[in-house]
């Protein structure tokens, strides 16, 4: 017991002696969560748009006002000829483009039918895709009051309802998957390399022919980083409660549990990569690679895995992430409790377990 | 008993390409103080590492404090101090931090043992609150022997402790050997500093992985074959050259500021080819070999038996 605290006050000692661990401990995280959460978000602001309105009528003008009044667009009212906007979209200042043909309210009075252009700059296809769904509704919106006044008596309106993230904001997407990277990252990352750096300095050596257990060296080589991981993960919730306003919608225990789990995982998948890494360099990339894009692409998190060809929606099976972002998900947004997400949490504590087991049979008590 | 034995202990690296220990067997005895002399890349550390249990020897076996370094490997983990030829302390913690770490791996307490590295400990102590990394390498050294001490071993394995330390801390090192040597602790100390080998009880000479001589400095010396002669001259070189090719010339190389010659022929014939040579102002007086004339010896006969077996 005395050997084991003696130990973890030494990586203690070292962690916190050593400034670049420090920086990329705490600094990262709360990097990521300001990156995602602020600055690289999917969401559509204030979009350039362009409306020649050719008809000048009441109809047209209604549409327009609506579609000032959203702040998804920053609208610019021009008569242009089709090849002034197609120059316009060349020069890339605006992303779409609504155009109103003459007698467009009087079309729609008396033919019952008219319609309206909208030109979109698909180079980016989610920014193109979103903003045309954004006037499509708007337009049906229109379309739908029309509707109420004239006396057409079968009419289908679809109501739809945003659940979890009404607004369709970003944070609450990336909240979840930051956490997942951050945790994993760090701990797969630092256990590694603090490890291999004991192989690299020698220092090993003189370990290996003490009489301490190695089972103490690999248990007191985790628990600081489990430690500092959970201070990552309160920073990262409160970072995103109070700057990202996105509250935790279940239980914050069943949180942080799950979390200590995934973080547990990631100790020994750390532990497993130091027995097979003898640099730091080596540690550092094999995390790196083996963490950081599977976490990335394969969780869920930018891509959907149900979108994925079968072979990665496979693979994606053995990514901790994967598992973990349903769990953060399920109980953040959705507020849910431990029935619904015990299969995940099965799954991790599984893979806990096999990557122990072979972490520490592949242990060495000797150089090589 | 014997503190440590090897028998026909041989290691390889790389799937048995790389010979490193070929076939070593010698043993230590019990509270000797046993040196490994011999260059770089000759095989010591590798033996060092065996004896440690840090590796596993291809063919042979060794005892460590009579135990076996392949089966009882943790019984001997708890009875031997080590000391890397690299510096493996922490260096981002203190002289102090460390010493305590490594107490408590041990089990055991700096008080307890206060005793033993008290000697070498309060020459570091006025930095006990420097980190290791910021130490000098002597200072390295000893906190370095510290740690290796603070256990109470039975058994010390030393490998090349004053690599690059002044001369000043050298000595002050040996002095500290020759008093845990006094606490009736066994030290198997590993150096290529020749000058060293003379303040070990019993010597091996190893080179390319072979134990090729094992007898005290005393003993070593003694079995020096020939005669053996220091010369001086004012031009060294053209001397070096002309007693090279003479033909009765066994061995010649520089030693210091003479010349180590030694003779199939008497003094009087070299003396002679020498003035032929117009070398009118050499000195020329006979001397006794040391550790290293010994070494040199063994080591030109090897090369030699090498070259014929390559012929």
């Amino acid at each position: 017991m005395k050997q084991l605290l003696s130990f973890i006050k030494k990586e203690f000692y070292q962690v916190f002696r050593d400034q670049k661990t420090l920086v990329m401990l705490f600094g990262m995280p709360i990097a990521q969560i300001i990156l995602f959460g602020f600055a690289l978000t999917n969401e559509i602001k204030n979009a350039n748009i362009v409306v020649v309105d050719n008809a000048k009528d009441i109809a047209s003008q209604q549409i327009i006002n609506k579609i000032e009044g959203s702040k998804f667009f920053n609208v610019q009212k021009t008569l242009m000829n089709p090849a002034q906007i197609d120059a316009a979209f060349k020069t890339g200042k605006i992303k779409l483009a609504v155009v109103f043909p003459a007698n467009f309210n009087t079309d729609l009075l008396h033919l019952n039918k008219t319609s309206l252009q909208v030109i979109a700059d698909a180079s980016d296809p989610n920014t193109a895709t979103t903003l045309t769904s954004y006037i499509t509704s708007i337009v049906n919106d229109y379309q739908s009051q029309l509707s109420q006044n004239s006396s057409l008596p079968y009419s289908i309106h679809p109501e739809v309802r945003m659940l979890y993230n009404p607004d369709l904001r970003g944070a609450p997407n990336f909240v979840p998957g930051v956490m997942a990277m951050v945790l994993l990252l760090v701990c797969v990352m630092m256990t590694s390399v603090s490890i291999v750096r004991e192989k690299e300095l020698g220092t090993m050596e003189i370990l290996l022919v003490s009489p301490i257990k190695p089972v103490l060296i690999i248990i007191a080589k985790a628990i600081p980083y489990l430690l500092l991981s959970l201070v990552n993960l309160g920073a990262i919730l409160l970072l995103s409660v109070y700057a990202l306003d996105l509250p935790v919608k279940g239980s914050i225990l069943l949180l942080v549990l799950e979390s200590t789990l995934l973080i547990m995982t990631s100790l020994s998948l750390g532990l497993l990569i130091s027995t097979i890494t003898s640099s730091q360099q080596s540690a550092m990339f094999a995390s790196m690679l083996g963490m950081m894009l599977p976490t990335m692409l394969l969780s869920g998190y930018l891509f959907p895995i149900e979108n994925m060809p079968i072979v990665l929606q496979v693979i994606s099976n053995i990514v901790p992430a994967r598992w973990y972002y349903i769990i953060v998900k399920d109980i953040m947004l959705k507020g849910l409790g431990f029935s619904y997400i015990w299969k995940e949490t099965t799954i991790l504590i599984g893979m806990t377990l096999f990557f122990l087991l072979i972490a520490l049979r592949n242990f060495k008590i000797r150089l090589e | 008993m014997d503190a440590i034995t090897l028998n026909n202990i041989t290691k390889t690296y790389n799937k048995g390409t790389v010979l490193a220990v070929d076939d070593v067997s010698f043993s230590v005895k019990k509270g000797e103080i046993f040196g490994l002399i011999g260059p770089d890349g000759a095989g010591k550390s590798s033996i060092f590492r065996m004896l440690t249990t840090l590796l596993l020897p291809d063919k042979g076996s060794a005892t460590v404090g009579g135990f076996d370094i392949v089966k009882d490997y943790k019984t001997i983990r708890g009875i031997l101090g080590y000391m890397p030829g690299r510096f493996s302390l922490y260096q981002d913690l203190t002289v102090e931090e460390n010493l305590n770490f490594f107490a408590t791996v041990f089990n055991t307490t700096i008080e307890e043992n206060y005793e033993l590295v008290k000697d070498i400990y309060v020459q570091i102590e006025p930095f006990k609150d420097r980190r290791a990394g910021k130490l000098s390498g002597g200072m390295k050294q000893k906190l370095a022997l510290c740690c290796a001490l603070i256990h109470k071993p039975e058994v010390l394995f030393l490998d090349e402790p004053t690599t690059g330390v002044d001369v000043v801390s050298r000595k002050e090192f040996w002095e500290m050997l020759k008093r845990l040597k006094q606490q009736g602790i066994t030290i198997l100390v590993s150096t290529s500093y020749m000058d060293e080998a003379t303040l070990c009880d019993r010597i091996g000479l190893i080179i390319n992985g072979r134990v090729l001589s094992i007898a005290s400095p005393d003993d070593t010396i003694k079995a020096y074959p020939e005669k053996l002669y220091a010369v001086k001259s004012p031009n060294m070189f053209k001397l070096l050259n002309n007693l090279r090719s003479f033909e009765q010339t066994i061995n010649c190389y520089t030693f210091g500021e003479y010349l180590h010659l030694s003779l199939k022929c008497s003094e009087e014939e070299v003396k002679k080819y020498l003035q032929e040579k117009e070398h009118d102002d050499f000195e020329f007086k006979t001397t006794s070999p040391t550790v290293e004339d010994c070494f040199i010896r063994l080591l030109k006969e090897q090369n030699e038996r090498n070259g014929n077996k390559n012929e």
